[in-house]
């Protein structure tokens, strides 16, 4: 994923202007109009027909049956997975990648770009492969699979698999967006904050977390919709068993493969609007980390 | 970059880097690791069937065509948005901001059945080729769309910060030389922005080689037309057939390691052109 | 090339960055725009060169008006304060830049080109610096690639933004000499802005002082310096003893004490502001008599002149004495024998008068 509040922090104000009032900088009027055309066309035809046609195929066949669809027990017990799958992955790399950052950050050590590159590493894996290393492990036929059924113990198309296949795509989201902050702000204040008798805890308390709250922040709400949208990891690992494996995405895919489109679409309607709030979350982020740098900027 | 030193100053050193050690080890090292183990234990010549059967093979070619493509397309739109985004001012400018990381946001299974919806013979975009006797969904076209969709914000959250960071000296200075527009941008900024456009593009290709999501449903997945690498693992899988998925998984997992390797290339390469010291 | 600045203004918002404009520079010379920031020097020069436009007023180059003109058809070649070399391209692509831009019928063939960027290369003595990366050059170095590569084009006139700005101070000096001995080479007509009076007084034929986007004087270094024509230019050029008082007779008062003016045309008791360099100022022993009272607070012998500096005897004013520096020969120190604390007075034996305001 590009972007992250440590690079987003640009000068939006006023920048579009100072190009345009600029001589050497103005484009033609015609240039102007003609790239704003396109681009906007573009942004239309592929980002935003496709988030209005799933609220109009969802409420093709009207509010009942969309209410309806949503309330049906397959489709409860998939919101419930899917908080479950995103209420342990999400803590479980909010403080992975606390710990993660705060090593890399604060103290040298050989091998500390090899450690980063291995943390990125799941954005780089296809999420089916993502499923399938877990299935090799775990599945009837994978190395630990045998033992585990001798022990009665289901992984793999049961709960458990689900979560650690989330858990894995989720993996980097929060210290990747800590790192860069962390390593940008230096270990100047917390050394202070040690000579002036801070314990460990109140250290971070009172120094890290003020300092890198927006990054982390924005960091969990990127995790928690990919947690709650992931589709390729986890059909691999789910098995589809209706009322007991499906998340929403799953449970969308067997309505739409059923034929069923207008509950399909309802569920992702859900989704979508997961999608949107997690984009107006992140603008609010983004806004408010910026004005804490201008603060920091001026003064 | 101060030296290491055996006593520490700041707290918590041992916690937290066993702690990173240990958790990446168990969820992400050793799970992936199985998937050489496993193509290891084949042979090389078991290897090699399973990784270059005919079928796979097509799997490759469609896979790494579409998401070229894919990727190609939207460095030149992607750059366009990005320009208009940074450079001019329009209503609605701060929304359009927001909505372009989208794809990120949105589950690649809503996209793929959106998508679908609407490039299908009878949805909002596909009626207008039907008559022509173009089909888009259920076709590779239909790929490339959604592998177009979901690249996007890659090409433009790259490169939009690199455009905001351009110093308006240099096409002053270039314009002061008698460079006209185009030239200005031919000669000084596009040399400045390709970096970041390659290091888009790299990482649009990697994120597309392994979408499963938002692809499956518009492909219509006929053996040798429309499936994709990442549906042949899970059709071996299905067939209980884990050494091939693992080999098909082991080539997967070699072509992202080497677009890792290649985008941290381009990305030092893109801040050493983008700083100011050059 | 001459240029011809007429009645230029230029706002930014509610801040007024030009005020009514007129310059005449004439050809073949060397001009320095001086004056602090803020006072719209690099505006103008911005102006001048078309990358920014007046709100009023116009632009002659050459006798023809250039108001209008976009800044790729003025001809001008322009120095950026940070050089803005273009890091992708090698230092011998930097310079031909200008060439190649050039439309196909007026661009030369490579070979000249080859043969114009190694030229200008040679003369600003870089020529084997031709295929690195300006990120390989030096501060020094990339200012004088800067500048070759704005002459690649033979504007009519070249304008150099804060030449120096960005250099350490040594390098600064001998960059200053070397510009001199280009311009007396090529005579091209050139402006520069500067905000340091002692670059301005060495390097340039004639300099144009400006405060609060105003021009002040414009004149010979020597006659900016030695002949101030405002209280501004006064104070802003070389060190100076400020007084400030009212005119009686033949003296200007200041608190108890008369300073003699020797000028006839003041008006009696109007408030003026006196100025004095230190090399005009004289110490005279004793507690009475002519001259501004202060006590000596220190003797800095170094040099081949000694600059004492004294605290005025006065009242002091918004809460800050007055400073004063003397500039004395070894001679006349020896016949003072002045001490630390002691109380004398000064006078000038030449005082500039302005009306204060």
């Amino acid at each position: 994923m590009a972007g992250g509040v440590a690079v987003r922090l640009g000068a939006h104000a006023g920048a579009a202007t100072r190009f345009e009032s600029n001589i050497a900088t103005r484009d033609r009027s015609w240039v102007k109009y003609t790239l704003l055309a396109v681009g906007l066309t573009y942004f239309l035809l592929f980002l935003i027909l496709p988030l209005i046609a799933v609220f109009v195929e969802a409420f093709r066949k009207g509010w009942e049956t969309y209410l309806a669809s949503l309330t049906e027990p397959d489709a409860l017990s998939a919101i419930k997975l899917t908080l479950i799958a995103a209420g342990i992955s999400v803590p479980l790399n909010l403080s992975f990648g606390l710990a993660a950052a705060w090593a890399i950050t604060k103290f040298d050590f050989p091998g500390k770009n090899l450690l980063i590159t291995f943390i990125d590493l799941p954005f780089s894996v296809s999420p089916v492969v993502a499923g399938l290393i877990y299935v090799l492990l775990f599945g009837a036929h994978g190395w630990f699979g045998s033992w585990l059924q001798a022990n009665d113990i289901r992984i793999i198309f049961a709960v458990p698999g689900i979560v650690l296949a989330t858990v894995f795509v989720t993996f980097p989201f929060v210290a990747r967006e800590l790192i860069p902050l962390m390593q940008a702000q230096g270990r100047d204040e917390e050394e202070a904050a040690v000579s002036l008798g801070a314990r460990g805890w109140q250290m971070f308390r009172r120094v890290t977390l003020p300092n890198i709250k927006w990054a982390l922040l924005y960091g969990v709400i990127l995790c928690n919709a990919r947690a709650m949208g992931e589709f390729g990891a986890v059909s691999v690992v789910s098995g589809h068993i209706r009322g007991e494996t499906n998340t929403m995405p799953l449970h969308v895919e067997i309505l739409y493969n059923e034929y069923q489109f207008a509950a399909a679409f309802a569920v992702a309607s859900l989704l979508a609007l997961l999608a949107l709030v997690t984009l107006i979350v992140k603008t609010y982020i983004e806004w408010r980390a910026s004005l804490t740098t201008s603060e920091e900027s001026s003064s | 970059m101060a030296h290491a030193s055996t006593r520490r100053v700041l707290p918590g050193f041992g916690l937290s880097l066993g702690y990173t050690l240990i958790y990446l080890s168990l969820i992400v090292l050793i799970p992936l690791s199985s998937v050489f183990f496993l193509s290891a234990g084949m042979g090389w010549d078991r290897f090699i069937d399973a990784a270059t059967a005919p079928r796979v093979v097509a799997s490759y070619q469609l896979s790494f065509g579409a998401s070229l493509l894919a990727a190609a397309i939207n460095v030149v739109f992607g750059l366009i948005l990005a320009w208009v985004l940074v450079r001019y001012t329009f209503p609605g400018k701060k929304i359009v901001d927001a909505l372009v990381d989208l794809p990120f946001a949105l589950p690649t299974a809503v996209a793929g059945i959106s998508l679908t919806a609407i490039y299908a013979k009878n949805g909002w975009v596909g009626q207008f080729f039907e008559p022509f006797g173009i089909q888009i969904a259920f076709t590779p076209i239909g790929i490339l769309i959604a592998l177009v969709f979901i690249g996007l914000p890659f090409i433009v959250r790259t490169v939009q910060p690199i455009i905001e960071d351009l110093d308006v000296e240099f096409e002053e200075a270039a314009a002061s030389l008698g460079a006209t527009r185009l030239q200005t941008f031919r000669r000084v900024v596009f040399p400045t922005l390709l970096p970041a456009l390659l290091t888009g593009f790299a990482l649009a290709f990697a994120r597309a080689v392994g979408e499963y999501g938002s692809v499956i449903f518009i492909a219509g997945n006929i053996p040798f037309v429309s499936e994709i690498t990442p549906l042949m693992i899970i059709t071996k899988l299905e067939q209980y057939d884990y050494e091939g998925a693992a080999a098909v998984a082991a080539v997967m997992l070699l072509v992202s390691f080497a677009l890792l390797l290649i985008i941290n290339g381009l990305q030092a390469w893109t801040t050493r052109r983008a700083g100011r010291e050059g | 090339m001459s240029i011809e600045v007429k009645n230029i203004s230029k706002s930014f918002g509610s801040f007024k960055a030009l005020d009514n404009v007129n310059l005449n520079l004439p050809s073949g010379e060397l001009i320095a725009l001086l004056g602090p920031s803020g006072c719209g020097k690099t505006t103008l020069l911005r102006i001048i060169a078309g990358l920014e436009f007046a709100d009023e007023g116009s632009i002659i180059l050459s006798g023809e008006d250039a108001s209008e003109k976009h800044v790729r058809d003025r001809h001008v070649g322009f120095v950026f304060q940070h050089y803005a070399l273009f890091r992708h391209l090698s230092v011998f692509e930097n310079v031909a830049f200008g060439l190649r831009v050039k439309p196909k019928p007026q661009r030369p063939p490579e070979k000249e080109i080859r043969e114009r960027v190694h030229r200008l290369l040679n003369l600003v003595q870089l020529d084997w610096v031709a295929d690195r990366r300006p990120s390989q050059l030096s501060g020094g170095q990339r200012q004088r690639i800067a500048l070759a590569r704005a002459l690649a084009v033979e504007p009519q006139v070249l304008l150099l933004d804060e030449p120096f700005g960005a250099l350490d101070a040594k390098v600064r000096k001998e960059l200053r000499r070397w510009l001199r001995r280009l311009h007396d080479e090529l005579h091209i007509s050139s402006v520069f802005v500067t905000h340091d009076q002692e670059e301005a007084l060495e390097v340039a034929d004639s300099i144009v002082l400006m405060n609060k986007g105003r021009i002040e004087q414009i004149g010979s270094p020597h006659q900016i310096y030695n002949e101030p024509a405002t209280s501004f230019a006064y104070s802003f050029i070389g060190n100076v003893n400020e007084f400030r008082g009212r005119v009686e007779g033949g003296y200007v008062r200041i608190g108890n004490d008369l300073l003699p003016h020797g000028r006839s045309d003041l008006s009696e008791g109007s408030s003026v502001i006196a100025y004095a360099r230190p090399h005009d100022t004289e110490i005279v022993k004793g507690e009475t008599g002519e001259g501004v009272s202060a006590k000596v607070n220190r003797i800095l012998a170094s040099g081949a002149v000694t600059r004492v500096e004294l605290i005025a005897n006065g009242d002091a004013r918004e809460g800050k004495k007055d400073y004063f520096e003397v500039e004395v020969t070894p001679d006349d120190l020896a016949a003072l024998s002045l001490s630390t604390g002691e109380s004398v007075r000064i006078r000038s034996r030449r005082l500039s008068l302005f009306g204060d305001n």
